[in-house]
């Protein structure tokens, strides 16, 4: 029993965040042209809006109170002494994480009731979608079954996830959470795991940078004036794009 | 010419399409096609495609931006993105509002020929069931490329045109009765525009303007599909490939085009309506140019495209590095006869301010020709009678009694063709095709001579030609060989390939297309 719970909760999760950073970073700078968010809206525009857009601005939220709670434990925990905030904030990762259920059952029976989306199918979408479908029905019982998880979240899953990152594992107080967590803490590494093999990794190319970027984009084959320009014939101007 | 000196010169690929000469044979689209479209999620794209007009063209109803929000649209703050921009081609991006769905194109279908040879023998012929392309299960086809060809009239798709919106139900009616019905062609490709909103929507950043030449193009590898240029281009010319998730458009057939060849569409076709030449302009102005108010955006753009002959605006363009050869194409270019010099042509719905780079010229002969009824009896009595005799009393006549009469009572009327390519100001359409008509006049009396010299005389002068002008515009129209229709600069690749490497490193280096040194050996 323990042997397993070193090799899902110490092992897979090394394995799956090098397998993700590696894996990614092969895929966008080999494999470009595979990187899409390959949207399916062309096919079929009414329904996905209800599937998408609850899924993603659900789980949008979630991550972020689930990277809070993570990255600044103690803030969380003291801002959440208060029964009605930590009330609030229960309430409001849930609504959303319902959001995401909802949305993503959306999805799923879009995907496979759709004719045309059928055929822009393939099986690692459906894997992605049952993990993650998994993924969130365990959390949401999670946060019925082990209500307040803002409380023992900061003594117990931040420590160990911490411990994780500093290379050496602190795994007493994990082994010993009930299998439910434990299975949605191995769910989150599946799906780190998945992200350079499916459609996940287009949220690694999430466009942000269109906010700072000019509207216009103009790209020169070369360096248009120094081409000109008598005094460096042989200039060593390297255009960008080439 | 140009009252200030011009800022920031560049050179741009530019087109004429001549509608008077189009046949709507859609070779065009054919070549297009073959070429770069023939392939698993592009079926249904037709970079290149004839439309009828009046009609809702392909996808359906594209010029009506209250549906698809395309282009770009003047509010107090400047000239925005209708329908994307900053923020909301990131808010839209779960899901885009305005996006068009495969089936306001068509859904791509094929035949399932396989069943006429290899069915079991029956009491009925086997038939070719269409199947669809997306599914591969058995379809009815609803819609097809080209569905609408040749429907003028229609309830269905030209009574539906966007355009006929600013017209009165009587001119309406009076356009579409039977007997006097007209439609003319309206082939499309990208219009590599000056202010693209595909480029300005894309959140990747993967559209950009060539620098040397102004093609607009797509990279695929920097591409993810997040699809806000479909809804941001007016046009509706950038595709979505719903099987490999990134986004497509025409490349003006550039590999063509770099090596000295016309872009496919314009080297097939049959009518040769097409011209292919450099302009230049002033990159400085195109903000200004594209929120001026909708009745001068046309001027202004042909305001911004400037005269290579002038020697300021040839010293501008060699200090921002115009190859000289380029700087001559545009001397040379049939596109600045028939745009800056002639002022025959206009772009296709300035109003969308993008400031496309593709003009037309105007169809003459569906505008001008009238319809009445003759009596034909007298000819139909001089006609074995045994053989047949002439039932029909239409005379479809396009000749003209009074000079320009017949412009300005055009049955087909001038205001449809002000939507379509002056952002609704028909005096410039009327100033085309009085222009198009003094060309006929002053050669219907060269090569018939039952015009009066007089009153050709008065043509040209009324529409500020000369004989030599006319004889010109005649020239480029009627007679042009392929060197006069396509003036296309040399891409220069080998000065690029010089900058690309230090040519001084390749002496005494190993190899070809690559620097390494060579090993030293026992080092």
């Amino acid at each position: 029993m323990n042997a397993l719970n070193v090799v899902l909760l110490v092992v897979f999760p090394y394995v799956a965040v090098i397998v993700c950073v590696f894996g990614v970073a092969y895929r966008y700078r080999r494999r470009g042209f595979s990187v899409s968010s390959l949207s399916s809206q062309f096919l079929e525009r009414r329904q996905l809006f209800w599937g998408s857009v609850p899924f993603h601005v659900g789980i949008l939220v979630v991550l972020f109170v689930h990277a809070l709670a993570i990255l600044f434990p103690g803030v969380v925990v003291t801002w959440a002494r208060d029964p009605v905030r930590l009330l609030v904030l229960e309430v409001t990762e849930y609504v959303f994480g319902m959001s995401v259920l909802v949305g993503l059952g959306f999805l799923i029976f879009r995907r496979l009731a759709n004719p045309r989306i059928r055929a822009v199918t393939s099986g690692m979408d459906i894997a992605v979608q049952l993990v993650l479908l998994t993924q969130v029905a365990l959390g949401l019982w999670i946060a019925l079954d082990f209500r307040w998880g803002y409380t023992w979240f900061a003594a117990v899953l931040a420590p160990y996830l911490w411990s994780l990152v500093q290379l050496s594992p602190e795994t007493a107080a994990v082994f010993a959470l009930p299998v439910t967590i434990k299975l949605h803490i191995i769910g989150a590494f599946t799906l780190v795991f998945l992200v350079p093999f499916t459609r996940l990794v287009h949220f690694v190319v999430a466009p942000l940078h269109y906010l700072v970027r000019p509207y216009q984009q103009v790209i020169w084959n070369w360096d248009r004036k120094a081409i000109r320009d008598p005094n460096t014939p042989w200039s060593r101007t390297r255009p960008v794009n080439n | 010419m140009s009252a200030t000196s011009p800022k920031d010169v560049r050179s741009q690929i530019a087109m004429v399409f001549h509608l008077d000469k189009c046949i709507g044979c859609h070779t065009c689209s054919i070549a297009c096609k073959n070429i770069w479209t023939d392939r698993k999620g592009a079926e249904y794209m037709w970079w290149n495609n004839v439309e009828t007009k009046p009609g809702t063209g392909y996808p359906g109803k594209w010029e009506n931006q209250d549906i698809y929000r395309g282009g770009w649209e003047v509010t107090a703050d400047g000239v925005r993105l209708k329908g994307a921009g900053k923020p909301k081609s990131l808010t839209n991006i779960f899901h885009s509002p305005h996006l068009p769905v495969i089936d306001d194109y068509y859904e791509p279908f094929t035949y399932k020929y396989l069943d006429l040879i290899e069915s079991a023998a029956g009491d009925d012929q086997p038939t070719a069931r269409p199947i669809s392309m997306i599914t591969g299960q058995p379809m009815d086809i609803k819609m097809g490329p080209n569905w609408d060809d040749d429907l003028s009239g229609s309830p269905d798709y030209a009574r539906q045109d966007p355009n006929l919106e600013r017209l009165s139900p009587g001119e309406r009616e009076a356009m579409f009765q039977l007997e006097r019905m007209a439609f003319f062609y309206l082939p499309r490709i990208c219009n590599h525009c000056l202010n693209p909103a595909c480029v300005a929507s894309c959140p990747s950043g993967a559209i950009y303007k060539r620098g040397e030449d102004g093609i607009v193009l797509i990279n695929q590898d920097v591409c993810r599909g997040w699809r806000m240029c479909v809804t941001a281009c007016p046009y509706k010319k950038t595709y979505y490939n719903w099987s490999t998730g990134k986004s497509e458009k025409c490349i003006l057939c550039y590999p063509r085009i770099e090596s000295g060849q016309a872009p496919a569409c314009m080297h097939s076709c049959v009518g040769r309506i097409r011209y292919l030449g450099v302009m230049l302009y002033d990159a400085a102005q195109i903000e200004a140019v594209a929120s001026a108010p909708e009745a001068e955006v046309v001027q202004r753009q042909m305001d911004m495209l400037l005269d290579p002959f002038d020697p300021a605006v040839i010293a501008a363009a060699q200090a921002n590095g115009v190859a000289d050869s380029t700087i001559d194409a545009a001397q040379k270019s049939p596109v600045y006869k028939f745009v800056k010099q002639w002022h025959l042509a206009l772009p296709l719905h300035p109003e969308f301010r993008t400031l496309p780079m593709l003009f037309y010229v105007p169809p003459l002969l569906p505008v001008m020709a009238t319809v009445s009824q003759v009596d034909r009896g007298e000819q139909s009595r001089q006609i074995n009678p045994v053989g047949k005799h002439w039932p029909d009393t239409w005379l479809y006549d396009t000749t003209t009694k009074e000079l320009f009469g017949t412009i300005d009572d055009a049955r087909f009327p001038l205001e449809y063709m002000a939507r379509l390519f002056s952002a609704g100001d028909s005096a410039a359409i009327a100033g085309c095709l009085k222009k198009l008509m003094a060309v006929r006049l002053h050669r219907r009396r060269e090569t018939v001579g039952d015009v009066a010299a007089d009153t050709v005389a008065t043509a040209l002068a009324d529409t500020g030609l000369t004989p030599q002008l006319a004889e010109a515009i005649y020239y480029l129209t009627s007679l042009a060989k392929f060197d006069d229709r396509f003036v296309i600069p040399a891409a220069h690749r080998e000065q690029a390939t010089e900058l690309l490497e230090f040519t001084g490193d390749v002496r005494g280096a190993t190899g070809f297309g690559f620097k390494a040194g060579s090993a030293k050996r026992g080092a």
